[in-house]
């Protein structure tokens, strides 16, 4: 069905698409990691939109299942490349899959740490508890000489995907594309099933929802898991793209990152995250090369969107949200 | 025995709403629960869903005490509730509203857009958009679909349109004759009676008559529920 969100989705999706084709065929190597940059942030936006948008978990901590995601590629590869084992005698990897599964996994356990604590408080305590769990996984980075500490760790060659040549900044794009399309698609489904339906109506109403016999706590659990395991493939893609990971991307600028997007974007939208990513990204190269504190201009843009237009650039172009 | 309620006294804070409500329901019974207004009739709701636990008294529903349990444990025991104001999740859709509470059992998408066609032409419309009337069908199919061994509906035709509650009373009977127990909260004696097999009159949060709903006479409605 061609409603007019669907053909803004679709726009945007051949747009990301395109530019990226175009600017390589033009010899601009420069704009492709520019869109990939986006379509790494998007999904990582996208994961948290599931807990934010849908759920209503504002989670002020992902930047740490983020940055898991990206130590996952940073100390695998680092193990394979020095030929180390590490603990239990495993060797590292420097195969995509292998690394995306074990940053899956990884996050999705302390995931499940951290949500079965901070989803016994809600609201602000919720907001500060993620945040507390979070900075408890900075500190331990800094604090960790083995993988780099406070330097962060660099990926010397791009981990492999097979049958791409990753070193290719086209080919790495298109990698982290398909991965974004595969997240929206996870999303949708999601959405549309009975678990998603649950999680919403747990956001909208609590009683409500355990009148029908549905327990908030567990459907809640099970969406902050998938949506910081989400965000952690993110991590890892962007630990590959910059051929680095530090613990800046754990810290709590990060998470803030992650919510302004969706915010930009359009809270539980399914494009939102990637509406907003490309925005952030195009202020950030626009107004960067303009001034040094073009944070301050986003903080402006930010105010006008929660002021003025509170369902985010997709709201703007697709109007209401059918779902809210 | 489904539902057995004894004696129950419940508080809001420190005021206390009922004083001693009993109230025995067996598989397959309707059941109407009436009073004048704030006699503790929505009250005794909640506790039966324990919504709000009662402080004393027992309830068992299908042989299991529910007094400590939690309220979804509750409702997947199989207590279906309707609450009073048709409390739909208004920012889903109708058909995610449905399906959101879906548990095995006889009570499919299908049936329930059998007994309320309305609900299937509006199926893709958000709970929020509907009239008051299809809220109320909805908030009728959403209980329905958790497949309750007990439906409760407190004040299920309150504020709509005539042509509206004939709609609902319709359902309602359909479910009696299909065999499903039903505890219902309603003003409409004209309507309630004929359905209801039996009759709790609560008065200041006590249970101070039972019988059967024949034997309601206007004596009854007069001393208990005369305005």
């Amino acid at each position: 069905m061609l409603t007019r969100e669907n053909t803004v989705n679709l726009v945007l999706a051949l747009l990301l698409l395109v530019a990226p084709l175009a600017a390589n065929a033009f010899g601009q190597p420069f704009y492709v990691t520019l869109a990939t940059r986006i379509a790494i942030l998007a999904l990582a936006a996208l994961g948290l939109n599931l807990a934010l948008g849908l759920g209503g978990l504002v989670s002020f901590g992902h930047a740490a299942f983020f940055g898991i995601g990206g130590y996952a590629a940073g100390i695998l590869s680092s193990h394979a490349l020095s030929y180390e084992p590490m603990i239990f005698g495993l060797p590292g990897t420097v195969q995509m899959p292998v690394i995306w599964i074990v940053a899956v996994v990884a996050s999705g356990l302390v995931a499940l740490a951290i949500g079965a604590i901070s989803l016994r408080t809600s609201g602000v305590y919720f907001i500060m508890i993620t945040l507390a769990f979070a900075q408890m996984v900075y500190y331990f980075a800094i604090s960790w000489p083995a993988y780099g500490g406070e330097d962060g760790l660099s990926i010397m060659v791009r981990n492999q995907f097979p049958g791409a040549n990753t070193m290719k900044p086209l080919s790495f794009f298109l990698v982290c594309y398909l991965v974004l399309l595969a997240g929206i698609g996870l999303f949708a489904l999601i959405r549309a099933s009975r678990f998603g339906a649950a999680l919403q109506a747990a956001r909208q109403n609590e009683t409500r929802v355990a009148t029908v016999g549905i327990h908030p706590y567990r459907i809640r659990l099970t969406g902050f898991v998938i949506s910081a395991m989400i965000t952690a493939l993110a991590g890892a893609l962007y630990a590959d793209l910059n051929r680095f990971v530090s613990p800046s991307m754990l810290s709590w600028h990060m998470s803030g990152e992650l919510i302004v997007l969706i915010i930009l974007g359009g809270t539980g939208r399914l494009f939102g995250p990637l509406a907003g990513a490309a925005l952030y990204v195009a202020f950030e190269f626009a107004l960067g090369g303009l001034t040094e504190r073009w944070q301050f201009f986003l903080g402006l843009i930010l105010l006008g969107v929660v002021l003025f237009a509170r369902g985010g650039l997709l709201g703007l172009l697709a109007g209401k949200a059918k779902h809210g | 025995m489904l539902l057995d309620v004894q004696d129950i006294t419940t508080y809001y804070g420190a005021s206390q709403a009922l004083f001693g409500v009993d109230l025995k329901m067996a598989e397959g019974e309707v059941v109407a629960l009436m009073g004048r207004n704030g006699m503790g009739k929505s009250t005794t709701i909640k506790s039966i869903c324990n919504l709000l636990a009662p402080k004393t008294g027992r309830i068992t529903f299908g042989g299991k005490a529910t007094e400590r349990m939690a309220p979804y444990k509750v409702a997947r025991l199989g207590v279906g509730l309707v609450p009073e104001g048709r409390r739909c999740f208004p920012n889903l859709s109708v058909h995610e509203n449905l399906v959101a509470a879906a548990r095995p059992g006889e009570w499919t998408l299908e049936k329930v857009n059998a007994l309320f066609p309305r609900l299937e032409e509006r199926h893709a419309q958000m709970a929020k958009s509907l009239s008051g009337g299809e809220q109320q069908m909805l908030a009728i199919g959403r209980a329905l679909m958790t497949n309750p061994r007990l439906l409760i509906l407190d004040e299920a035709t309150e504020g709509l349109a005539p042509v509206i509650r004939q709609d609902i009373w319709r359902a309602i009977r359909q479910l009696k004759v299909e065999g499903l127990s039903i505890l219902v909260v309603d003003k409409t004696l004209s309507e309630l009676l004929p359905v209801a097999d039996r009759c709790v009159i609560l008065e200041n949060g006590r249970s101070v008559w039972q019988g059967l709903s024949g034997e309601v006479s206007a004596d009854v409605q007069d001393r208990y529920l005369g305005v």
